[in-house]
């Protein structure tokens, strides 16, 4: 029984910035129905939101994969961009390849990628510069 | 929650079992059933929202009738500062507190003055470093109050703790009349005069007070038409307003948050507006502010769907009257008060009635019904089936025994329904 989870899509669309973020609030409403821990459904939301919007920004978008647990919930993001050069230095707080324009709208501080680490109890980064990036992230639930 | 919320009620004979009420519930409260407009009250916020939708007048707020009064030996009014807005040509609020005392009060105890106490209790609030977590949302609209803790668990922690200006009124309004007249707290009676039924629910249930601190809550749409007969007839009124700019301004939306002064504030009415503001709050979108006001009603309590005036005539109204009025006159150091008088007595408590099992394993599985259910809809958010949305409707067929056959695709062929005939 505990291996049984519910499974959710989500194309993350390039098209339009103030969209970035319906997959988080979607897999948030969801969790809210369980019942979950409202410091893991913020956990959960702001690691998810933070890698929308990183897609939109870098890669003109990708998928997220959601897979809620009894105990946990995997979160797959993956791209077809540019990929990261340089994980550790990508993964540094401050640390932005994002360009001007999406800086002065307030996004590309840098700390997308730190964010989502901290609030996921495990994040692992499989990039191929030209090829793109995958995120696999691991909430635990209370 | 404490009790069952039924401040919003239905006058079955008027409701023709449309959907206007249903489609614009914010917390998708209501479902038509029998051609009846029902409320789900575990859900429902008590914003008014449906009373303010309904063309057929179908749906009532709950407050007292002015004979309550009757049952005190002293009774006290204490009226808001949106009542001063509902009244044409008025230049001094003191024409509305002798008005008051001709219908029948023994004194009046204005909620501004509350309100500029509550303002410089934020204030020592936000200089003391007592957030939990900024921005600190301002709780003094009860319907957001009941909004969070329904929905917005995780925003608990950003809720100011301090008491409503109208508790903080009923409490020093109670010790003057004890004082000033020798009788015991239970012989007099204290009755706020509201613009939403919210406000009634949240004093008669006590939120974040051990128990309710007014013996009644009055409508200012009844209580207007009482005044106006009286109203005329007072000459050279005296002067009984103790409140300035600033308690005035509570009336309309960013009053509250300009009672902040030197701090990162802003305020947002509308419960649409403000649903998405607490999303952004959710997500950690929202920095560099102290302080939030969040106001259910479009332009603050002066929206509220007990009042007379349209909300924007009567914030211009106010607007007069601030005119010549100072910043504050209350102030708490004059109170002789303790920081702890302005204190809330009791945490909120958040309201589990969204979640669908408390055994998670039970919930997945019906999340996963739920789901697919809806997968089978029309996903038109027709509300033909009685549900405001076809989420909502996948629910009821799991949680609550509705028939899946109320979705217009079983009833159309034209939409494509999976049912053969």
């Amino acid at each position: 029984m505990s291996d049984e989870c519910i499974r959710l899509e989500f194309k993350v669309d390039s098209e339009n910035f103030a969209s970035a973020g319906s997959a988080s609030e979607a897999v948030k409403t969801q969790l809210k129905l369980l019942g979950i821990n409202s410091h893991d459904v913020r956990r959960v939301a702001i690691a998810m939101y933070e890698g929308e919007i990183n897609m939109v920004i870098h890669a003109k978008g990708g998928t997220a994969v959601v897979e809620i647990y009894q105990n946990r919930v995997d979160i797959t993001l993956a791209d077809r961009g540019p990929g990261i050069a340089d994980i550790d230095l990508a993964m540094k707080e401050g640390y932005s390849t994002a360009p001007d324009n999406i800086r002065e709208l307030g996004f590309g501080a840098g700390m997308g990628l730190p964010n989502m680490k901290k609030n996921t109890d495990e994040m692992r980064i499989v990039s191929n510069p030209g090829v793109g990036t995958t995120i696999y992230m691991k909430v635990n639930l209370t | 929650m404490p009790f069952e919320k039924r401040f919003v009620t239905l006058d079955a004979d008027k409701c023709k079992g449309c959907i206007t009420c249903m489609k614009r519930c914010p917390t998708e409260a209501i479902r038509v059933r029998g051609g009846k407009a029902k409320i789900l009250y575990e859900r429902c916020i008590a914003c008014g929202e449906c009373i303010r939708a309904c063309s057929y007048h179908a749906k009532k707020a709950v407050y007292d009738k002015m004979e309550i009064i009757d049952g005190y030996k002293y009774k006290v009014a204490l009226p808001p500062p949106a009542l001063y807005g509902q009244f044409n040509n008025l230049n001094d609020i003191n024409y509305v507190l002798e008005g008051l005392l001709s219908i029948g009060f023994d004194d009046i105890y204005e909620t501004s003055r509350g309100a500029e106490l509550i303002s410089e209790a934020t204030r020592n609030f936000i200089a003391d470093g007592k957030a939990n977590r900024k921005p600190i949302i301002g709780t003094t609209c009860p319907a957001i109050v009941d909004l969070i803790l329904l929905k917005f668990h995780d925003l608990k922690d950003n809720m100011l703790t301090l008491l409503t200006p109208v508790d903080v009124a009923a409490k020093l309004a109670r010790e003057k009349a004890v004082a000033d007249t020798g009788l015991r707290p239970e012989e007099i009676g204290v009755f706020f005069i509201s613009s939403c039924p919210a406000k009634v629910y949240s004093l008669k249930s006590a939120f974040g007070v051990k128990a309710p601190l007014v013996d009644g809550v009055l409508s200012v749409n009844e209580i207007y038409f009482k005044l106006i007969n009286e109203m005329p007839k007072i000459q050279n009124p005296r002067e009984l307003s103790k409140a300035g700019v600033t308690g005035l301004s509570w009336a309309v939306s960013g009053g509250e948050a300009a009672g902040i002064f030197g701090n990162v504030s802003f305020a947002v009415d509308g419960l649409e507006n403000v649903i998405n503001i607490l999303k952004d709050i959710e997500d950690d979108k929202v920095h560099h502010t102290d302080y939030i006001e969040l106001n259910a009603c479009s332009g603050g309590c002066v929206g509220g769907v007990l009042n007379i005036e349209n909300p924007y005539i009567a914030k211009a109204k106010i607007g007069v009257l601030k005119k010549y009025a100072p910043v504050s006159k209350n102030n708490i150091e004059q109170t002789g008060k303790s920081r702890e008088f302005f204190c809330q007595e009791k945490d909120f408590e958040v309201s589990q009635a969204f979640k669908l099992d408390d055994d998670r394993v039970k919930a997945m599985t019906k999340l996963k019904q739920i789901g697919g259910i809806y997968r089978q809809l029309a996903h038109l958010d027709c509300g033909i089936c009685g549900a405001p949305s076809c989420k909502a409707f996948s629910e009821d067929v799991v949680l609550r025994g509705q028939s899946i056959e109320a979705c217009v695709k079983f009833r159309l062929p034209e939409l494509g329904g999976g049912k053969e005939r």
